[in-house]
């Protein structure tokens, strides 16, 4: 299976929209990282760097949308989400402005860069601002859809994508992606696990698995966190014996609360969860990192096993 | 350009109205208001080219009011311009009116960007500004920033942003009256000498009394003449300025002026009523 990050899908998303939207794009003297920097060298009219200065950056990404232009401002998660979380909040959301915040590096998988780097807390920061919606696409694939469904929403959008090469699965032909609505990707009785970003793949690899078992593991990739997809939710509270969450995330304000939220309304439980147990990362390769902080479909199949008991 | 005695009763107007906004909403910031009163004047009845009437004109020249707190001197001066009546300034402040304790854009006919939290203005100034350069658009972008906000490090990265892509359509107006919330800003934390400050970030740089319309005017025609940087204008102010009582005084910072000082402050600058 062809291997690619979701920040190389978003760089290329950019430039392959170019021709069909106009937007501008900004970094904060990351475009190699973010992968803005294809876009860069062919639409540098678009294209403005910043410099190290992520809060400046958001501003000024307000007051492009506020003359009417779409702005993609990129940057690592960390900054985008962390550092300049208050101009986020009121310059872009308070405003309701047409900027994607488009935060790359997104969670512990990110690797060697370690703790300072990994933003474990950006999907719960940005899901907490009213007008804010948020998208974590789950492979290459999905983030040009992703990116493609954040211009065409009006306003506000954060869009979480991750440092590695990961596997382009979304690849069937009747793959769509529909703003605020979950794919389903598999259907399954016992349980069902509702993933974002990195962990969908995962979740897979540990349905296909326990099939073999005779355990059938459904898998909804929720790529849009906020709004919600509270149907998907429903389906697979009443459809399945048990839910289960999985993200490459702190377990507080991510995808387990958003999901927790809507089982709350409905009256219902979450199972179990793979999740950041609240502690900060540390640097290690990806595999490393995986095993060390239960990201892996190995850690999904033995809490899956467990509630089968 | 307009009479002086035309401009000295606007800006008159626009103070009572700062007394009467703060007065009726108990609340609010009255000092850094008064003392950008004439700056506003000159801006609103001079230099941009604005349509009450049709507040969200495309080509209109745009206006960011960093120092967001001070909103009762936009809204007085919105309303003496005709955006909208001036009765609302009674309601500012209150539950389900449009006049926010802070520019709301969404809410205020003229307002072209919330502001409120300090620092911000200059970065999104610069944004406006780079839109008009990428569109090859004419209009002008001004921003008033306070001279305590010029501590928030947000500014001089928005410094830096400003003259890196030559934004000379952008003038950033430092409102100088020498007082923040905890005292004299050179106490407080001093950005002096703020002149040089902004000349070493790239900008032409032009120092007035922010009182003297001559010398708002003369600046702001100076500023439209320099090429490829934006100017600052750093106007030397007084806080509570046209209100013998609050001059120079910070505790009229963010503290409203109850009836006998609301009816004397006016009767000062206007001889009118509350």
């Amino acid at each position: 299976m062809e291997k690619l990050s979701t920040r190389a899908g978003y760089g290329k998303a950019l430039v392959e929209l170019a021709e069909k939207y106009h937007y501008y794009v900004l970094d904060a003297d990351l475009a190699e990282a973010t992968k803005t920097i294809d876009f860069s060298k062919k639409y540098p009219e678009r294209f403005f760097d910043m410099g190290i200065a992520e809060s400046d950056m958001m501003g000024t990404a307000a007051g492009l949308a506020s003359c009417g232009a779409t702005v993609f401002a990129s940057t690592f998660a960390i900054f985008a989400a962390g550092r300049a979380y208050e101009q986020v909040r009121n310059a872009i959301c308070y405003n309701n402005l047409n900027v994607k915040v488009a935060g790359t590096h997104g969670g512990i998988l990110i690797g060697e860069d370690g703790g300072s780097h990994q933003a474990i807390e950006d999907v719960s920061l940005m899901r907490t601002i009213p007008n804010m919606k948020v998208l974590v696409p789950s492979d290459a694939v999905e983030a040009k859809y992703a990116v493609e469904a954040a211009i065409n929403e009006p306003g506000p959008v954060y869009l979480r994508f991750g440092r590695y090469d990961v596997p382009v699965f979304n690849t069937n032909e009747d793959y769509s992606f529909t703003f605020g609505k979950a794919n389903v990707l598999k259907k399954g009785s016992d349980v069902t696990v509702i993933a974002m970003g990195d962990m969908v793949y995962e979740a897979l690899v540990a349905s296909e698995e326990l099939e073999k078992e005779g355990i059938s593991v459904g898998v909804v990739n929720m790529h849009t966190v906020k709004p919600i997809d509270k149907d998907a939710i429903k389906i697979a509270l009443e459809s399945s014996g048990h839910i289960i969450t999985a993200e490459d995330h702190n377990v507080f304000g991510g995808l387990y609360s958003a999901v927790a939220e809507v089982v709350a309304e409905f009256g219902g439980k979450i199972s179990d969860r793979i999740a950041v147990e609240d502690r900060f990362g540390q640097s290690g390769n990806r595999p490393d990192l995986q095993k060390e902080y239960g990201l892996t479909a190995e850690n999904i199949i033995a809490k899956i096993r467990n509630l089968m008991k | 350009m307009l009479a002086k005695e035309q401009l000295t009763q606007h800006a008159a107007n626009i103070r009572a109205n700062i007394i009467r906004g703060t007065h009726y909403a108990a609340s609010g910031h009255p000092g850094g208001s008064l003392s950008i009163a004439d700056i506003m004047t000159v801006l609103y009845f001079e230099e941009m080219n604005v349509d009450p009437k049709n507040p969200k004109m495309e080509d209109r020249d745009r206006f960011v009011l960093s120092k967001g707190h001070t909103a009762p001197a936009l809204y007085a001066t919105l309303a003496e311009k005709g955006f909208f009546s001036s009765d609302e300034i009674f309601n500012l402040r209150k539950l389900g009116h449009i006049l926010q304790g802070h520019p709301d854009m969404k809410k205020i006919p003229g307002v072209d960007m919330s502001s409120g939290s300090l620092g911000q203005g200059l970065s999104i100034a610069n944004g406006m500004a780079l839109y008009a350069k990428a569109n090859n658009k004419s209009y002008r972008v001004y921003t008033v920033i306070g001279d305590g906000e010029i501590q928030e490090g947000q500014i001089w990265e928005a410094a830096m942003s400003a003259a890196h892509y030559k934004l000379d359509n952008l003038v950033a107006i430092v409102d100088n009256n020498n007082l923040q919330i905890d005292g004299e800003i050179g106490t407080v934390m001093s950005p002096y000498p703020i002149d040089e400050k902004f000349q070493a970030f790239g900008f032409h740089v032009i120092n007035i009394d922010g009182h003297n319309f001559e010398e708002i005017e003369h600046a702001l025609a100076e500023a439209k003449t320099v090429k490829g940087k934006p100017t600052a204008i750093i106007a030397k102010t007084v806080k509570g300025k046209g209100v013998s009582f609050m001059e120079n005084l910070a505790k009229w910072h963010g503290t409203a002026p109850n009836r006998e000082q609301a009816e004397q402050a006016i009767m000062e600058l206007t001889g009118g009523s509350l």
